[in-house]
């Protein structure tokens, strides 16, 4: 029963998706509900693992692997060379991934009544993607990775194309030529190590890797770090998210920043450094270097912007450069912060473009010149609003706090200057935060004439259960931290620390 | 040879021809009896009954070692079944577009018929021969027969045209071939394969080296038109597009098998074993031209799809790609993978080809054109067939949860298997891979995101949509499950 509750997690929104399938493309209510409650189980079940977790219970027991395809009848070394297994399992690290992208995939169904038609169409790629997202940080083996990582692409590419903005086509295209070619390049070393050693199972490759050349570990790096470097994004591969976080409906953008940029960080944690963790720390310096340059480069760009969608996306580049700077300081202090950023940005910035997307709705602009004096209009939005910044710029007592903190730490033990420097991007950040923010919520009103609604119960509850989750990040980290805390032992004992 | 030689050999050996062929002389008896004015589109099921029973009696035969008849220039061993598999697969699954073809168009329908098994009987034959004698009849029995149905919309301008685009550049690559073959001949003395083998092993001076190296490049050259790959390409979009659509489809599916099955048989019998002058064989020693035809192939195939707004060109071009990603798996003589990628990436190419095929060829008949614009808003139009269509062409593009995915995964693992691993031919075929998603995407954003006009549903034949849902079915399920064979 244990080996099945992994499986039943990841393919149970795929099955939704087919249930949909039955429903007629007319009835727009039983399609929404449908849609909603087929997330629901991921949601149950990880919150079930996670409970156990929490009380102690070894979570490898629910691992599963079963003999899946072996590649042409080549039997020359051992008993696995060139097969695949089909193997999920999870460790702490993977088990929170899961529940942020379960928490989303609901909340971002939820938050899906901006969509005005098509829902039988929308609901099914959704659940699609949630399948690819859940599936991707439970594969044990590269293959499955990446089956899981394209499983992502393709709705992506419908979801923005057809149910986007204004530019919705160009943003899909973008989206799906980039992250084609990150994939490419991921493929490409997918496939040669398994040509080099015969098995693509992630950790028997860990044991395997350790005795390649340096030059053969520093570059299969270098290839997967430009490929989930695209997916993160690192600046300069980062243009293609700023038309996605701009064009795609919010509700998909909330999974998008939420939950997809985190894949690449993921990539590199449980691959990148999980793989090659001596050739990740030739490289810190550099990684750190461009952590620094995306989290300045991000947050001036942001500060200069006055579409509020693209002060958040470039907003997300910055944010995306902190983790890179925990990672580039290869210390525990680092990697937690970089880990605790991943899921902390997922649950930031899923809650403001929640917020964009009310926006949006309500005024049809989402230019901050054009809005003003919320709070008097819109209480509810524009309590929610300040909250969301304030935990974006990383006020104590949010989740962003102590990401930051903890990354910075990382930073400040190794390379002190270089620290000074990236820590100049967080005073950029509250004056970004801060400009959008505060301009929106205060000052002379602007925007549509008469009453408008404000927070719908269907907006209200995802963005309440966001704020929530932030400030019990905030608040009581232990939370995270501890079930964290086991795969990162694992990684510094991979780098020897 | 007297009577009683000729009654010894195992015949059995032959039955799947044999039933092929006699589908293809009952046909065109049957059309010399019957009065004028009968129709004679049931004759087809007839012809599909005999690839049917070739199919059934294929499965029953299973070799235990290699056995051949006719002085071994007849061989079923375990190749030549794996490759007639695909063959008489492909063969029937493509038949079954034919009835959908309109009456008016195709007005000599047995004589399709007849060539179609025809082309097929030579097709098989070549995946069985052991002597370049059968291998070049074959091959020129299916290539006849192809011809004449590239011209069989008689009043069609481009049906016209691609006949005779296809037999005059077919006619030159067919004697190209065979100059390359008359040095084999001339160097050995003898035309068994596997004599030329043993005779090849002994070889040591120089100057016959350099000869058995361009008869390997002639050759190699003369059958890249086969399989539409680089530098004979030229031809494949004119006559795809000219030809009717379900022989377009028998081109890239059919032909495109029996060119694959000629150059391994000829190549892995006569020029693995060579050992020249480093004691490498001849076949390695080629190794770093095949691997640039390869490249040239993926490139100019994915690059030159890019610009088409017709997509029976679009296709076309495309298997020109498909030709060169499995050159790719050629060029890694090696690898213990080989034949394994090169055998999984025709069969998931049968299905997805020909499923985008069934597909093409009834918007064509509805809309009159193929080009893109005739896609737009297909989803309004008829879901199931979009969906079916996003499917097969999301198994083109090699996205994983296809049989696709799953053959371009083994023939790149066949790349890194290889005693030198290509790095580089590997990632030109990634991207290549990458550019083909444009072409391939922009369909579906035709179907789905683009507004069409407001045209019926589309009208399938019961056998063409039967055609298509075996189609999708083999690319989902060997896309999951690719060890189920």
């Amino acid at each position: 029963m244990n080996s099945l509750i992994l499986t039943l997690l990841v393919f149970s929104p795929l099955a939704g998706a087919a249930v949909l399938l039955f429903i007629p493309k007319e009835k727009e209510r039983a399609l929404k509900t449908a849609g909603l409650v087929a997330t629901m189980p991921a949601l149950i079940l990880s919150g079930i693992i996670l409970i156990q977790n929490a009380l102690g219970a070894d979570i490898e027991r629910f691992s599963v692997s079963v003999p899946w395809f072996k590649m042409g009848n080549v039997n020359l070394g051992g008993e696995y060379f060139f097969t695949v297994n089909y193997e999920l399992g999870m460790d702490g690290f993977s088990l929170i991934m899961m529940t942020l992208a379960a928490v989303l995939a609901t909340l971002s169904a939820s938050a899906s009544s901006f969509i005005q038609s098509g829902w039988k169409g929308y609901f099914s790629l959704l659940l699609i993607l949630e399948t690819g997202m859940l599936g991707v940080f439970a594969a044990e083996n590269l293959i499955l990775f990446f089956i899981f990582l394209e499983l992502t692409l393709v709705p992506m590419f419908f979801l923005i194309g057809k149910w986007g903005f204004a530019g919705r086509e160009k943003a899909a295209w973008y989206y799906l030529l980039y992250n084609g070619i990150g994939s490419a390049i991921l493929l490409i070393v997918i496939v040669y190590l398994f040509g080099l050693t015969g098995t693509v199972n992630i950790e028997k490759l860990m044991d395997l890797a350790g005795d390649f050349p340096a030059a053969v570990q520093l570059g299969l790096l270098l290839a997967l770090l430009v490929s989930f470097g695209v997916k993160l994004p690192i600046v300069p591969l980062h243009t293609w998210m700023l038309h996605v976080h701009v064009q795609a409906p919010p509700p998909v953008v909330m999974l998008h920043s939420g939950v997809l940029l985190k894949i690449g960080a993921y990539g590199t944690i449980r691959i990148g450094i999980g793989l090659f963790p001596e050739a990740f720390q030739t490289l810190g310096t550099a990684i750190m270097i461009l952590g620094t340059v995306n989290l300045l480069y991000g947050a001036f760009l942001a500060l200069i912007q006055t579409d509020f969608k693209r002060i958040l996306a470039y907003s997300s580049v910055s944010h995306m450069g902190i983790v890179l700077i925990g990672l580039g300081a290869m210390n525990e202090a680092g990697i937690q912060g970089a880990i605790f950023q991943t899921v902390s940005h997922g649950f930031i910035s899923a809650l403001l473009f929640l917020l964009v997307g009310v926006m949006a709705v309500r005024f049809q602009t989402t230019d901050i010149r054009e809005l003003g004096g919320l709070a008097r209009k819109l209480p509810k939005l524009s309590s929610v609003l300040l909250a969301a910044g304030m935990a974006s710029l990383g006020l104590p007592g949010m989740s962003g706090f102590i990401s930051e903190f903890m990354a910075f730490m990382g930073i400040f033990l190794v390379q002190p200057e270089l620290g000074a420097v990236a820590a100049v991007g967080l005073i950029l950040t509250a004056a970004y935060v801060l400009r959008a923010v505060l301009s929106i919520t205060f000052g002379k009103e602007k925007g549509a004439e008469g009453s408008l609604p404000d927070l719908k119960w269907h907006e209200a509850g995802p963005a309440w259960v966001l704020l929530f989750l932030i400030i019990s990040v905030g608040v009581f980290p232990n939370g995270l931290a501890v079930p964290l805390q086991p795969a990162i032992e694992t990684i510094m004992k991979g780098i020897g620390g | 040879m007297d009577a009683e030689t000729l009654m010894s050999y195992n015949w059995m050996l032959m039955m799947p021809e044999f039933m092929v062929l006699g589908g293809a002389v009952l046909i065109s008896v049957l059309d010399l009896l019957l009065p004028k004015k009968t129709g004679r589109e049931w004759l087809g099921w007839l012809g599909l009954a005999a690839i049917a029973g070739a199919a059934g009696v294929l499965f029953f035969l299973t070799p235990s070692e290699t056995e051949g008849i006719l002085g071994d220039s007849f061989v079923l061993d375990g190749f030549a079944k794996l490759f007639k598999i695909l063959l008489l697969g492909g063969a029937a699954l493509i038949y079954l577009l034919t009835f959908q073809e309109k009456k008016s168009e195709i007005t000599e329908r047995s004589e399709f018929y007849t060539l179609w098994l025809t082309g097929l009987l030579g097709a098989m034959f070549m995946s069985s021969s052991r002597d370049l004698m059968t291998l070049f009849v074959g091959l020129e029995l299916l290539s006849i027969s192809s011809y004449i149905m590239a011209g069989l919309k008689k009043k069609d301008q481009k049906s016209n045209e691609a006949a005779m685009k296809y037999v005059i550049n077919g006619g030159v690559a067919t004697a190209i071939t065979l100059f390359g073959m008359s040095y084999l001949y001339g160097i050995t003395g003898t035309v068994s394969l596997s004599d030329m083998s043993g005779q090849l092993q002994s070889l040591e001076t120089a100057d016959h080296l350099f000869v058995l190296g361009l008869s390997f490049l002639i050759i190699f050259t003369g059958l890249s038109f086969k399989i539409a790959a680089a530098p004979y390409h030229m031809w494949v979009p004119d006559v795809y597009e000219g030809a009717p659509t379900s022989v377009a489809a028998f081109l890239s599916v059919v032909s495109k098998t029996a060119g694959f099955i000629l150059i391994i048989r000829l190549f892995y019998t006569v020029f693995l074993n060579t050992s020249i002058l480093q004691g490498e064989s001849m076949l390695m020693n080629m190794q770093p031209y095949i691997a640039v035809l390869a490249a040239l192939t993926m490139i100019i195939g994915n690059v030159t799809a890019l610009k088409q707004r017709n997509v029976k060109r679009m296709l076309a071009y495309s298997s020109i790609g498909h030709a060169g990603y499995m050159l790719v798996a050629f060029a890694s003589p090696q690898s213990p993978l080989m034949f394994d990628a090169i055998w999984f990436y025709l069969l998931a190419y049968l299905f997805m080809n020909a499923g985008a095929f069934a597909i093409l060829l009834v918007i064509e008949q509805q809309t009159g054109s193929a080009h893109l614009d005739s896609f737009s808003g297909l989803y309004k139009r008829s879901p199931v067939i979009a969906v079916l269509m996003g499917i097969l062409l999301l198994s083109l593009a090699g996205i994983p949860g296809t049989a696709g995915f799953m053959a371009k995964l083994t023939i790149l693992l066949t790349a890194f298997t290889n005693q030198v691993p290509m790095l580089i031919l590997a990632s030109i075929m990634l991207a290549a891979t990458v550019i083909s998603y444009v072409y391939y995407f922009r369909v579906f954003a035709h179907m789905f995101f683009k507004q069409g006009e407001a045209e019926p549903r589309l009208r399938f034949h019961p056998a063409a949509a039967a055609a298509l849902l075996i189609c999708t079915a083999g690319t989902i399920l060997f896309g999951i499950f690719p060890d189920i064979l």
